[in-house]
């Protein structure tokens, strides 16, 4: 964990101090949690279930606010939802009632500069839209409603939804948790294509310690719930990996450590 | 193949059905006129009559339409506020519920003292009665929409209103039609009713007198032309539901009576 002093560095993109989340009704959600996460970084976080890992997301895109301590994305204070930021989800949330074209237009309807240029300019966000799916081989899918989508395919339409205004800071809440191996390994490569393509940072929370060492740069540790960060791996495995990259010793190494490390965690809960 | 022909034929085959029994029941028991007619006195009736039918049909047309046109703006307004605002609907809630378990028969004597006789009461009944379920499935659609979906959305930067504008208004859209079928109903119940309390024109007026004069056969007809024309509004709306809402799962239909 890093001292105060470098707190105001420019190249951080999330900053978190000492938060402390508590629900209303009592539950403790995170404790003592701190965190540090570079512009353009790739990071995955794991952790037993319940330990408050949804809850680092809400509080990173200001969706909840902290019971204690400071929050900074870009080196602004979180003082609500913060604009910079995409999300997506487990589930893929797609609107049933709007085709896949316009759920992928549905971020520009709302987030400024774009939202006041909507109408003069729909039918170049149209194309760039169009341009986005097919980057994840979605192209020809567009005028299709999500439910004539298959599971992965939605995931894909929901990963466009949340890069589709050119955010920042991409937040994924097990995204793949869902969908079958074979899926999941091929949006893993679409995931990581992306990012090395544009550049933002990206924040990864999931259950498979496989696609967290496959996909990040650094891959933290949560406790047991009040979660806090209790480790920090740096995973150096050289871009872009691929399938060869996940059995190297090296990876399978990292693998067990983080899933040692998790077990010791949940029986110590 | 053969099955589903008569499972389409299903509703017309019980109510010719149901005709047979009864004309025959009429003629073994041997039934007075003025107590149970025949199927097929109430028929002749009917054409015979068409003319003074279709002109009290007319009005009850119109005031139904009037009232359940007003129910529909003021339900989906009150179904917003209610399913969009905590405070409102917990301000609300027990009032409506108050207010829904009130027979509004006994309401039309009211509406009568304070708006006379006529097609006044009878629209307002008509609103009464029907814009209750309007209001609980908007609420319901809006109060139920998915915490995840309106996060995306919030993360976005989007407020309240364009919450409820691109998501809640849409996704509620089953439910709002779902609930025009049995508001058009409720309606003509509504209508009706208070024709037959206090009005000089419409059905229920027409069946009241013809009642009052043992012009039973008239009254059966009057009826029968209440349930035609119920029939037609419940299939016109149930087709625009199908219409609007491809998407959509079947909603419920929330059953409320007067
Ligand atoms: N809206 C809420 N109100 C009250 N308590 C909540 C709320 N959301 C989460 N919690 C509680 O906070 C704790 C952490 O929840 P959180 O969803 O952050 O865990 P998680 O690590 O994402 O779990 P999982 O791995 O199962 O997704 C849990 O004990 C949960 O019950
Ligand atoms: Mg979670």
């Amino acid at each position: 964990m890093q001292a105060n002093s470098v707190a105001d560095t420019p190249d951080m993109m999330v900053e978190i101090d000492d938060v402390q989340l508590t629900y209303p009704g009592g539950t403790l959600a995170v404790e003592h949690l701190d965190m540090r996460v570079q512009r353009g970084q790739f990071i995955a976080v794991v952790g037993p279930s319940g330990c408050g890992k949804s809850s680092l997301m809400k509080l990173a895109s200001g969706l909840v606010l902290p019971s204690h301590g400071g929050i900074k994305v870009a080196g602004q204070k979180v003082r609500g939802p913060v604009k910079i930021v995409g999300m997506a989800f487990q589930n893929p949330t797609l609107l049933p009632w709007r085709t896949t074209l316009d759920n992928l237009l549905l971020p520009l309807e709302i987030v400024q500069p774009y939202r006041g240029r909507f109408r003069a300019e729909k039918r170049q966000f149209e194309a760039d839209v169009r341009a986005l799916l097919a980057t994840v081989g979605l192209d020809g899918f567009a005028e299709r409603f999500p439910w004539q989508l298959s599971g992965g395919m939605q995931q894909r339409a929901s990963l466009c939804r949340a890069l589709i205004h050119q955010p920042q800071l991409l937040m994924l809440d097990e995204p793949f948790g869902a969908l079958d191996a074979f899926t999941r390994e091929e949006l893993w490569d679409v995931l990581q294509d992306i990012w090395m393509q544009r550049g933002f940072t990206t924040v990864l929370v999931t259950h498979d310690l496989r696609e967290a060492v496959y996909l990040a740069d650094r891959v933290l540790v949560m406790s047991a719930r009040p979660g806090r960060i209790i480790a920090d791996h740096v995973v150096d495995l050289p871009r872009p990996r691929n399938l060869d990259t996940s059995f190297l010793p090296h990876f399978t190494d990292l693998v067990h450590e983080l899933r040692d490390l998790i077990r010791a965690e949940r029986a110590g809960a | 193949m053969n099955r589903r022909r008569l499972g389409q034929a299903m509703p017309y085959l019980t109510v010719i059905g149901l005709l047979i029994v009864w004309e025959l029941v009429c003629i073994v028991l041997d039934i007075p006129e003025f107590i149970l007619p025949r199927p097929s006195r109430v028929a002749v009736v009917l054409v015979q009559d068409f003319g003074a039918i279709w002109f009290h049909a007319q009005h009850t047309l119109y005031t139904t339409i009037v009232g359940f046109a007003i129910a529909v703006g003021f339900g989906m307004a009150l179904g917003v506020l209610v399913g969009s605002s905590q405070l409102a609907y917990q301000g609300l809630y027990p009032v409506l519920v108050g207010f829904n378990s009130v027979p509004k028969v006994a309401v039309v004597p009211l509406l009568v003292v304070w708006f006379g006789i006529g097609t006044v009461p009878a629209v307002i009944t008509a609103f009464l009665l029907s814009f209750f379920p309007v209001a609980v499935n908007v609420a319901t659609g809006l109060a139920t929409l998915e915490p995840e979906l309106a996060d995306v959305l919030r993360a976005l930067g989007a407020s309240k209103l364009d919450i409820i504008r691109k998501v809640g208004l849409p996704r509620s859209l089953p439910y709002f039609f779902a609930s025009l079928k049995v508001a058009i109903t409720l309606a003509f119940v509504g209508s009706v009713i208070a024709e037959t309390l206090a009005s000089d024109q419409g059905i229920g007026t027409l069946v009241e007198q013809a009642s009052a004069n043992f012009k039973v056969p008239l009254v059966f007809a009057g009826l029968v032309v209440v349930a035609a024309l119920g029939i037609a509004m419940y299939a016109l709306f149930a087709v625009i539901e199908r219409k609007t809402t491809r998407w959509a799962i079947r909603a419920v239909d929330v059953p409320i009576g007067g």
